[in-house]
């Protein structure tokens, strides 16, 4: 059995580096539908990753360990992230190594070392790119604690097999603090993974990239870590909301067919949210960066609200 | 002979005393004096450190006597578990300054005689260490003084300068309004508790056993609560912090910010949860909100520094906020009777304080390399020092990594903590708190986010990019005794960050004195492996699988991309075609910080101007640039300067009695002499 569930959670793994990519392929694909482009296809994405890791590395010439030593270590961080957050059963053996408060530092840590290799060439993209992702991090880091606590107030626990657990024992009811925090968690969810309004993906222009900014002088293998990290990084924040607000589907136990079924409901639940973040992101215009702090803001209101409600309606 | 672990500590403390004796005698042989004073500090410490973790998790408590101060009171030396804890995390870190300072003092060979440097150096040791084992409110004072002159003198150490003296003066004022309330405090204890006529009421054991009536337990908690935030730089009394600890020499920098601060804290918990022993919840709440303030505005002055010693020294105050924030929350619990939620907040609390004491310490180390290295403390003149100085930039990497509440390492494991105590503040009665409690956590939160952005910018701009000024002095790495002083404190700071149930369970027995219940459901619980605070399904951390989760991808991703001898070409930087790329292009840390400071800019005075200088026939493209920015604290303006003003004016009223007439003189001494005869009798 505990060999089983290593099985699970290796199973994990390879679904999240195998599905990342997909659905980051699935979500430019509608883009270029709702946009009237012809989309270069899902697997588009495969393709580039392969193709980065075929090339060379072209290396500044004062580039640092820490540049080197990034890519991996992002990398390293998104793969361990998904062996913790439940996607398709709760018998995951090192769950327990990390709450929801690990998992955001976790990222923390990529986005620390990343704003480091930004910083690390010497040129003037590199350090804007850094310093307003800081910025922005900053910003969200108060937004997704109070999103974290509203949700934990109902389960009385910081751990996600644990939350999963008390929305599947519970009452069926509409707590309206989660409604909140659920807005909260989305607004916060756009910032970190850096999509319009907060920060656009596809953009190479100076005055508005943020995330590109620091990696703009990546190349070969490094930079299909880092890209590939990036996508793994959307999905587990997908995940994470799946699991915090609509886990069902999740199995509880490690039987076989129950994962099947985990893993039919989470391609659903992906192919649904792919098209939310679409309409977000094409009925909405990238913003000025000294309005991001009313967007983030909004977000730590929102969770605020929700953990109000949670004291006076619940 | 006094035999036990408090027996150990008091010779070591003698030992200590050994080169202030011997230092005038070597003081001809410079080279000869360092390594002998500090490897006899370095010694003391590890004697220190043994006797600390042996009283700790032994749960012993010795007491001394020493018939030494004045007649009929004499000294009381007591050595309990808290008192144990606070000595292992001073000797520790002096352990690692001392070996430190074998190489870095130094670099002061041949430029200045080091003599009184040393002698102070192992007074301001041994005073904090006495401080720790006080048990009369008399020893504690004398041990409290010691500390602050050694200390003062160490600050005054470069006294060519006048920055330095100015530092100094500031530092000694703060240290002294500080030590008067502590004084008035135990005064009122001590009074309340064996009245007015005699000294019975001296020894911390007598306030122990003594009741005091709330109005008075108040004005004695609140001025110690004011003395010792005036030595722990919490804000508003911090302003001394930021202009003391970095002009003084990097180690000791490195022992004031890391260690000293402590030394407050020791004693806000001593008089709190010991001497007072119950107290209304308000009185946390206002440690709490205190706490949260320091942190929060620690952080952005940080932020906004571009000397590498003074932003480290604003980090102090932030740190002390996140210490002050779990003691806070546990005092809180306390009062509201939940001694295991209030034991979760201490042992945060405490945790924290030995964190930052390491990664504090490494960092000052750093900036001192550094600072030997280069001759510079601005950062917007460094860059690059990386490749010049690796090691130095690994460990201060670490040090960095730690400060920003990053796991694997330490100072995450204490926020945390932290973080879980206010989580479990729902549990509270009143309604008002569980409300307000939360917001603390958000700002904890921000604290944490906000460091992490400061210490992108100081290892970045320091370490990373090309040197900024415009020589290139000739830099040298760090010699090995700097080397193995900060490579003892990072191997640490992960040690602390990976293992903490270990350090848990070992410093579990502090709060079962104070508090009487042991941390939640016990750290080792459910193994060494998981530290769980309360219960598993509440929430569970491991540093363990977490740091060799990461260590496994990685090195499996490395060796899988490595197979096949992967072509790595160096190129020049990519410029856009325009090749004018130079070094003061690159991003510096007033630039890096400038989108936090107009969000935050509301809480500090700024003055920004810009002025162009037209370059004649085409006004849009300026031949010379001006920035000038100018950041003050607005608790300067608001604070202090009422009280320098108001000082001033009345010396200025009571400088009239000055007529500089004899006649004048002898009256006044006449007038004196009746009023005492006619009042004392």
């Amino acid at each position: 059995m505990n060999i089983y569930r290593f099985v699970i959670e290796f199973l994990q793994i390879a679904i999240l580096l195998t599905i990342a990519p997909a659905f980051t392929g699935w979500v430019r694909m509608l883009k270029c539908w709702s946009q009237g482009r012809t989309s270069a296809g899902l697997f588009q994405p495969y393709r580039d990753i392969i193709k980065l890791f075929s090339k060379d590395v072209l290396l500044a010439d004062n580039a640092s360990w820490i540049f080197r030593f990034t890519p991996y270590l992002v990398f390293g961080t998104a793969v361990l992230a998904g062996g913790i957050i439940p996607m398709l059963s709760l018998e995951l053996p090192i769950a327990s190594a990390a709450d929801v408060i690990v998992l955001v530092a976790l990222f923390a840590i990529a986005r620390f070392f990343t704003a480091l290799a930004g910083m690390d060439i010497g040129t003037a993209f590199g350090g804007m790119g850094s310093s307003r992702e800081m910025t922005i991090a900053s910003l969200a880091e108060p937004a997704m604690l109070m999103a974290i606590f509203t949700v934990s107030l109902a389960s009385k626990s910081t751990s996600l097999s644990q939350m999963v657990h008390v929305i599947y024992s519970g009452q069926t009811v509409i707590r309206p603090s989660l409604a909140f925090a659920l807005f909260a968690f989305i607004l916060i969810a756009l910032a970190e993974t850096g999509r319009i309004p907060v920060d656009n993906p596809a953009t190479h222009l100076e005055l508005t990239m943020i995330h590109e900014a620091m990696i703009l002088e990546y190349s070969g293998r490094h930079l299909a870590l880092i890209e590939w990290a990036n996508m793994m990084k959307l999905f587990l924040f997908i995940m994470l909301g799946a699991a915090t607000f609509a886990p069902w589907g999740i199995a509880q136990t490690g039987e076989p067919a129950a994962i099947f079924a985990a893993f039919l409901i989470m391609l659903v639940k992906l192919v649904i949210v792919g098209a939310v973040l679409v309409i977000i992101e094409t009925g909405l215009a990238k913003m000025r960066i000294f309005r991001l702090t009313e967007f983030l803001g909004s977000a730590f209101l929102l969770a605020t609200l929700g953990m109000l409600s949670y004291f006076i309606l619940e | 002979m006094i035999t036990g672990p408090i027996g150990i500590i008091f010779y070591s403390i003698l030992l200590l005393f050994l080169p202030v004796l011997l230092a005038p005698l070597l003081k001809n042989n410079q080279r000869v004096l360092i390594n002998a004073s500090f490897l006899t500090a370095s010694a003391a410490s590890l004697l220190g450190i043994v006797a600390g973790v042996w009283t700790v998790g032994g749960a012993f408590t010795n007491r001394i006597i020493l018939a030494a101060g004045l007649p009929d009171l004499p000294f009381h030396l007591r050595l309990d578990p808290l008192a144990g804890f606070f000595i292992t995390v001073i000797c520790l870190m002096s352990f690692f300054i001392s070996v430190y300072s074998l190489g870095y003092i130094k670099g002061y060979l041949g430029r200045r005689p080091v003599t009184s440097l040393v002698i102070f150096y192992n007074l301001f040791l041994a005073g904090m260490m006495m401080v720790v084992l006080a048990d009369d409110a008399l020893f504690f004072l004398i041990s409290w003084e010691v500390m602050a002159a050694a200390s003062y003198f160490l600050v005054m150490f470069e006294d060519e300068r006048i920055e330095n003296r100015r530092a100094a003066f500031l530092y000694m004022i703060m240290a002294h309004i500080g030590a008067i309330a502590i004084l008035l405090s135990f005064g009122v204890m001590a009074g309340l508790t064996a009245g007015l006529g005699g000294f019975n009421g001296y020894t911390f054991d007598a306030m122990r056993q003594a009741q005091f009536p709330i109005g008075w337990a108040t004005t004695a908690f609140l001025l110690a609560f004011f003395g010792f935030a005036a030595k722990a730089g919490v804000v508003p009394l911090h302003v001394w912090l930021p202009e003391a600890h970095p002009v003084a020499p990097s180690n000791v920098s490195a022992l004031m910010s890391g260690v000293m601060l402590k030394t407050a804290i020791y004693g806000i918990v001593r008089v709190t949860f010991d001497l007072l022993g119950t107290f209304p919840w308000w009185w946390g709440a206002i440690v709490l909100i205190f706490g949260l303030i320091s942190a929060v505005m620690g952080v952005l002055y940080a932020l906004m520094q571009h000397d590498l010693k003074r932003l480290l020294a604003y980090h102090s105050v932030e740190n002390i906020g996140i210490i002050l924030i779990g003691i806070g929350l546990s005092m809180i619990f306390t009062s509201f009777n939940f001694p295991m939620l209030a034991s979760l907040a201490l042992i945060a609390g405490l945790y924290h304080t030995m964190n930052h004491a390491v990664f504090k310490g490494l960092l000052f180390m750093g900036a001192g390399a550094v600072l030997h290295a280069t001759n510079e403390r601005n950062m917007e003149e460094m860059g690059g020092l990386i490749h010049r100085m690796p090691w130095t930039a690994a460990l201060f990497l670490i040090g960095c990594v730690s400060i920003s509440a990053l796991p694997p390492f330490n100072g995450f494991v204490s926020e945390w903590l932290t973080f879980q105590a206010f989580l479990l503040s729902p549990a509270l009665t009143s309604p008002l708190l569980k409300l307000l409690i939360p917001l603390g956590a958000a700002l904890l939160a921000l604290t944490g986010a906000l460091a992490a952005a400061c210490f992108v910018k100081a290892f970045g701009v320091t370490f990373l990019g090309h040197w900024r000024g415009h020589r290139m002095p000739h830099v040298h790495e760090a010699d090995w005794f700097m080397r193995s002083g900060m490579i003892l404190a990072a191997f640490t700071c992960l040690v602390l960050g990976v293992l903490p149930t270990f350090f848990i369970d070992w410093m579990n027995i502090i709060p079962e004195q104070l508090l009487g219940t042991k941390m939640g459901a016990g750290s080792g619980a459910f193994g060494w492996l998981w530290l769980a605070p309360v219960a598993r399904e509440r929430a569970s951390y491991s540093g363990t699988i977490v740091f060799l989760g990461i260590l496994v991808v990685v090195v499996a991703a490395y060796i899988i991309l490595h197979v096949k001898p992967g072509a790595i070409q160096r190129v020049p930087i990519w410029d856009c075609g325009f090749g004018k790329l130079n070094e003061r292009m690159q991003y510096n840390s007033t630039a890096f910080a400038m989108p936090i400071r107009r969000i935050f800019g509301f809480l500090f005075h700024i003055r920004e101007r810009v002025k162009l200088t037209p370059a004649g026939a085409y006004p849009a493209v300026p031949k010379r640039l001006h920035y000038y920015l100018r950041i003050r604290d607005r608790f300067w303006g608001w604070l202090y300067r009422p009280v320098v003003e108001f000082s001033f004016w009345m010396s200025r009223r009571v400088g009239r009695l000055q007529q500089g007439r004899i006649q004048a003189y002898l009256i006044y001494s006449f007038i004196t002499i009746i009023v005492l005869l006619v009042f004392s009798k």
